[in-house]
């Protein structure tokens, strides 16, 4: 049984199609080991505790199994982040806003992963919204790290990455906006893959800030990562900003793509100050190994990432201040129990409804869009947001991919940052800039610092190189076994 | 710059968020903070500069103006915290 929780969704679904196991089993292990750790963990919000939904979509994978009908993820247990919409299971948010709302319908994320078979586990924790890089702001409670339980297991995504992590499920879904699945994927010691913007449909992914806003997969090694791909991305006119290209296979190079001449970028300010000792010997370790298997470090210069944080920070809550003025107690989610009148109705919802960071985003993206105060701050944002792009379209003319650290520092401990937003933001310093310029970015392990604690490779490329990040990563861990280390505080 | 208590009220006004008496001076020290941070994008000679509202450069795709959703307005409506006979209720406006 643990041989099959520790197993990759490659060899699951290896396993599946020789009938050496049922999905029905496999999903009750997974199901048996999300009940025993849960408690400790709090990585669901949600759980199929009668597990009939669960089940009964395994025992449907099955069939398909048995009339030859199944694809690389029939069958294989997931679990989605709280804010894909399902109708099988409440959508929270991690928000008090949203703890009993049951969506009419499904993500298309949802919907297409349902479609190929894949079994629904439960929903996954997260920061209220979205806004966090701890899963410390949930209304549901932390979630903790399954290689220190006492420490956070990054964010936002951070309950799909400790529930991969934790072997409670082979793969999960994740969104990122700043940094959201590559950051947990890094502090929790998995992979975690953000695709081009506009590649996987927002449609049923509860805004946060929509020129940001991607969903992704989290799993235990790249392969999976491609295998998710081949599932979740692809058009969908319900998403206005979903691109119109192609079905790709985003395992088409994982045997494929070679390190023997692949352009290096490797940034000086990505392993230089504010960097912990451990975060950027494990890096640096990594970049030697590419270029040891013959890729070349080439010079690039971003000159303006270091104001990515302050653009970011600008951006986002300015759309969140928007996207959220939906919640207001009349068409869905919570309503004050008290209120004088319409107004009132409205501020005490919110007052109610949201938590600290979420409130403070809003009352700072309504700042930076208010008269006299929006060409200093959100048009001038975007105009920087484009120096940015700039810089990293220059860089990708001279290299092939960006590699650096996923970010500063490991994992940190439950309640120190949870007061001090300034910090917390600073620590998306090597995330936010792909996000907003809408590069892929691939988050891989490549170590541990002295204190056990995993540390992420981050693998940034052009638009559309998904393909190339995952094949010249798939040499990485096919070298390694960073990706394989099951979490000292949850052993099999 | 720095917010003053009197406009973290005004802009919870504008955000329709009740702030407790007591949350005004916590909640503005935190967003100062924030604001100082931020500030620094203001040093940026952006002259000439296009500002870019989305992650692509791309034209947003247009379709036919002509309904393509279904009537569901009952599993809509479900959701809502007070709804009677199709409507949504909330506290009288007009006298």
């Amino acid at each position: 049984m643990s041989s099959l929780l520790n197993s990759t969704v490659a060899e699951l679904s290896a396993a599946l199609a020789a009938r050496k196991i049922s999905s029905v089993e496999l999903t009750r292990a997974c199901l048996e080991r999300i009940a025993r750790l849960n408690g400790d963990l709090n990585a669901f919000i949600s759980t199929d505790e009668e597990r009939e939904t669960s089940l009964t979509a395994a025992r449907r994978a099955d069939e398909r199994r048995a009339r030859g009908d199944a694809g690389p993820l029939t069958g294989i247990p997931i679990a989605h982040k709280d804010i894909l919409c399902t109708r099988e299971f409440r959508t929270t948010c991690g928000s008090r806003m949203l703890e009993k709302y049951r969506s009419p319908y499904d993500a298309h994320v949802v919907r297409e992963l349902e479609r190929a078979g894949a079994v629904v586990t439960g929903k996954t924790n997260m920061d209220e919204f979205a806004m966090g890089s701890s899963s410390e702001s949930s209304h549901f409670g932390p979630v903790r790290n399954p290689w220190a339980k006492g420490r956070v297991p990054g964010g936002s995504s951070g309950g799909s990455a400790a529930a991969v992590a934790a072997r409670m499920v082979p793969a999960a879904t994740g969104t990122d906006t700043g940094g959201s699945i590559r950051q947990p994927a890094a502090l929790s010691g998995i992979c975690g893959l953000k695709p081009t913007y506009g590649t996987v449909s927002r449609y049923g992914l509860v805004a946060f800030a929509s020129s940001l806003d991607q969903a992704g997969p989290l799993a235990k090694s790249v392969a999976d990562l491609a295998l998710l791909m081949n599932a979740m991305a692809g058009f969908d006119e319900r998403d206005s900003t979903s691109l119109e290209r192609e079905k790709e296979d985003y395992s088409r190079l994982l045997n494929s793509q070679k390190i023997q001449g692949l352009r290096i970028g490797a940034p000086d300010q990505y392993l230089g100050e504010g960097i912990q000792p451990g975060v950027r010997k494990a890096v640096e370790e990594a970049l030697r190994w590419f270029t040891e298997q013959g890729a070349t470090r080439v010079n690039v210069e971003l000159p303006h990432l270091p104001l990515g944080v302050a653009v970011y920070y600008v951006i986002a809550p300015a759309e969140a201040s928007s996207n959220l003025s939906r919640f207001d107690g009349v068409r869905y989610g919570h309503r004050a129990g008290e209120y004088s009148d319409l107004i009132d109705m409205y501020e005490r919802t919110r007052a109610e409804g949201f938590g600290a960071e979420v409130k403070r985003r809003i009352l700072m993206g309504t700042y930076v869009l208010s008269h006299g105060y929006y060409d200093a701050y959100y048009l001038q944002a975007q105009r920087v947001r484009r120096l940015i792009v700039r810089d990293f379209q220059s860089a990708f003319e001279r290299c092939d991919v960006i590699l650096g650290p996923v970010a500063p520092t490991t994992a940190f401990e439950i309640g120190v940052q949870v007061d001090d937003p300034v910090t917390m933001y600073l620590g998306d310093v090597f995330t936010v800039p792909g996000s907003l310029a809408g590069l892929p970015g691939l988050s891989i392990p490549c170590g541990f610092d002295g204190s056990g604690l995993p540390v992420g490779l981050q693998l940034t490329g052009t638009y559309f190189s998904e393909a190339k990040l995952l094949g010249a990563a798939h040499r990485y861990q096919e070298a390694t076994d960073w990706h394989l280390r099951v979490p000292t505080e949850t052993p099999l | 710059m720095s917010l003053s208590d009197d406009q973290i009220r005004r802009l919870a006004r504008l955000a329709r968020l009740a702030l407790q008496p007591g949350e005004t001076a916590e909640v503005g020290s935190r967003l100062n903070r924030i604001l100082e941070l931020v500030g620094q994008i203001q040093a940026v000679n952006t002259a000439g500069i296009e500002p870019m509202s989305h992650a692509l450069d791309v034209v947003q795709r247009l379709r036919p103006d002509e309904v393509t959703e279904a009537d569901r307005r009952e599993a809509y409506q479900s959701v809502a915290p007070a709804v009677e006979e199709g409507l949504f209720l909330v506290p009288k406006v007009i006298e």
